[in-house]
């Protein structure tokens, strides 16, 4: 544990480079840099806000819909993010894994921390975006501070199961797209669940099964005003521990193989 | 008294080697259900035990395949031993493939913090050592483009000014010295000799006996793995030209 430690202390340099590294790179060629992470929420959100609203005429009184999609979206973009960059981490950095010592799930937390830094950045879109809504902050906003830390760690999590899998498997990249579009169909980010809910059938669990559902309800709870729901915060902080507990060991287990792979 | 800063004891390392390459699900799974993936056993060193003095230089010799690389991975940390033990003492800083771990996106000028950062220095650090690193490299003002631009030259000077900028307890060296053009390879070489006058421990891995000859002390002879002999270089250059009938 305590060299564990020390050897962090060494390598925390490379952790902070590499961090920067990403947020640097995603967009550099790019004249509006790092206006994106806001601006491309905010358009997506525009667009699924018509759709929905004016195209396909579905009035909804109880919420307002701008927000509603934006949280979504934030969320989801974050953990979508998050887990495909870490995917393809490890062998990303295979030349460098090859030739100097480094601790190997450095190149991992560090695309989850870029990704979790850009995901704060852009949270300065739904300040703004609630802020013309009018939708009055209450005290119900700190309990936002619960959903984003279920969020990091099944974040974290997933990408180091995803980076060691991703060593010995090449086409996970493939069947994770898939696996990404079955969790977004299952987030309701764009639509409304009381009606599942209300019935009581089956599909209601494809949703409370689905973690980052959980997140999302209870991440809009707080910015709706509305206290969060507990069978989805005891779950949600539930499966990110297990998520990172079994990223942890299947990484330590797996890392002196790497080389071999990569 | 000399200390010890590398001990290698009955080091083993083996490798399984599936007969079929299998690095997708897809036929993985297909050749599971089958029964299909096989692994052959391969030991690609073996029994190995030797200790390196401070301020040594070892040659390590044997012909292609012998496990020179190998050893070089295990002692710079990247591989891990299957059996037996690697202690080394201090920093060891790796020559080898210079630039191959740069980001290609990136400006030469963040790289030197970046491949600084790897080798475990602070951002503080490289920027008191930044003007020497260009300076060495004489790239000028290619160091704000991006080392995509880089010819493969370019690279390998900028890797050795930024591994060579800081004094390493143990230097590993794998035929590098023929770094960049003739001007460079001079100055490279003179750089180096710098090193091994201020007592930095040096793994010289060659093919080239001569080269070996001039820059080391001692030698290691590796054949298929096995150890042959360790000791003056003189005598060890004898039994390699023997074995080999040159």
């Amino acid at each position: 544990m305590h060299r564990l430690l020390s050897n962090f202390t060494k390598y925390r340099f490379l952790l902070k480079e590499l961090v920067k590294k990403d947020i640097k790179l995603k967009y550099r060629n790019s004249i509006l840099g790092i206006v994106w992470t806001l601006l491309e929420p905010l358009l997506t959100m525009i667009v699924l806000t018509i759709v929905f609203t004016v195209v396909l005429e579905r009035e909804r009184p109880s919420i307002d819909f701008p927000v509603y999609v934006l949280v979504g979206r934030l969320l989801y973009g974050f953990f979508s993010s998050g887990t495909r960059l870490a995917l393809k981490s490890v062998r990303n950095h295979s030349s460098m894994i090859r030739k100097v010592y480094v601790p190997k799930y450095i190149y991992p937390l560090a695309t989850s921390l870029s990704s979790f830094v850009t995901f704060l950045i852009s949270l300065i879109v739904l300040v703004a975006v609630a802020a013309v809504r009018n939708i009055q902050p209450t005290f119900h906003l700190f309990e936002a501070v619960i959903p984003i830390v279920a969020l990091l760690l099944l974040t974290t999590g997933v990408g180091l199961v995803l980076a060691t899998l991703d060593v010995f498997f090449r086409d996970l990249e493939y069947l994770w797209g898939v696996i990404m579009m079955m969790i977004m169909y299952t987030s309701a980010i764009f639509y409304e669940t009381d009606k599942f809910f209300t019935d009581g059938g089956w599909k209601m669990w494809l949703f409370k099964l689905n973690p980052l559902y959980a997140i999302i309800t209870n991440f809009r709870n707080s910015i709706f005003g509305e206290a969060p729901d507990v069978f989805f915060t005891v779950y949600s902080l539930g499966f990110g521990v297990a998520a990172m507990l079994i990223g942890v060991i299947l990484f330590y287990k797996k890392q002196d193989e790497f080389i071999l792979y990569i | 008294m000399a200390q010890t800063v590398i001990k290698v004891e009955n080091l083993g390392v083996r490798f399984n080697m599936s007969e079929q390459k299998v690095d997708d699900l897809k036929d993985f799974v297909i050749k599971k259900i089958k029964g299909k993936i096989k692994y052959k056993e391969f030991w690609a060193l073996k029994d190995i035990t030797f200790s390196v003095e401070k301020g040594e230089r070892v040659g390590i010799v044997g012909l292609n395949g012998a496990g020179k690389s190998t050893l070089l991975k295990v002692i710079a940390g990247v591989l891990k031993a299957t059996e037996g033990s690697v202690v080394t003492r201090g920093n060891v800083i790796p020559l080898l493939e210079l630039g191959a771990g740069f980001d290609k996106q990136y400006t030469g000028a963040e790289n030197i913090y970046l491949y600084g950062a790897v080798l475990g220095y602070s951002r503080q650090f490289m920027k008191s050592k930044f003007d020497e690193i260009v300076e060495f490299s004489e790239l000028g003002d290619f160091i704000n483009v991006p080392v995509k631009n880089y010819s493969s030259g370019m690279k390998a000077r900028l890797g050795f000014s930024i591994a060579t900028v800081t004094k390493a307890d143990i230097l590993i060296l794998d035929e590098v010295l023929s770094v960049g053009d003739a001007k460079f390879k001079r100055k490279s070489e003179a750089k180096i000799k710098t090193l091994f006058e201020d007592g930095t421990t040096v793994l010289f891995v060659s093919h080239n006996l001569a080269q070996v000859k001039k820059l080391c002390d001692k030698a290691l002879l590796i054949d298929h793995g096995r150890m042959i002999a360790y000791g003056n270089v003189e005598d060890i250059a004898a039994i390699y030209e023997e074995r080999t009938g040159e």
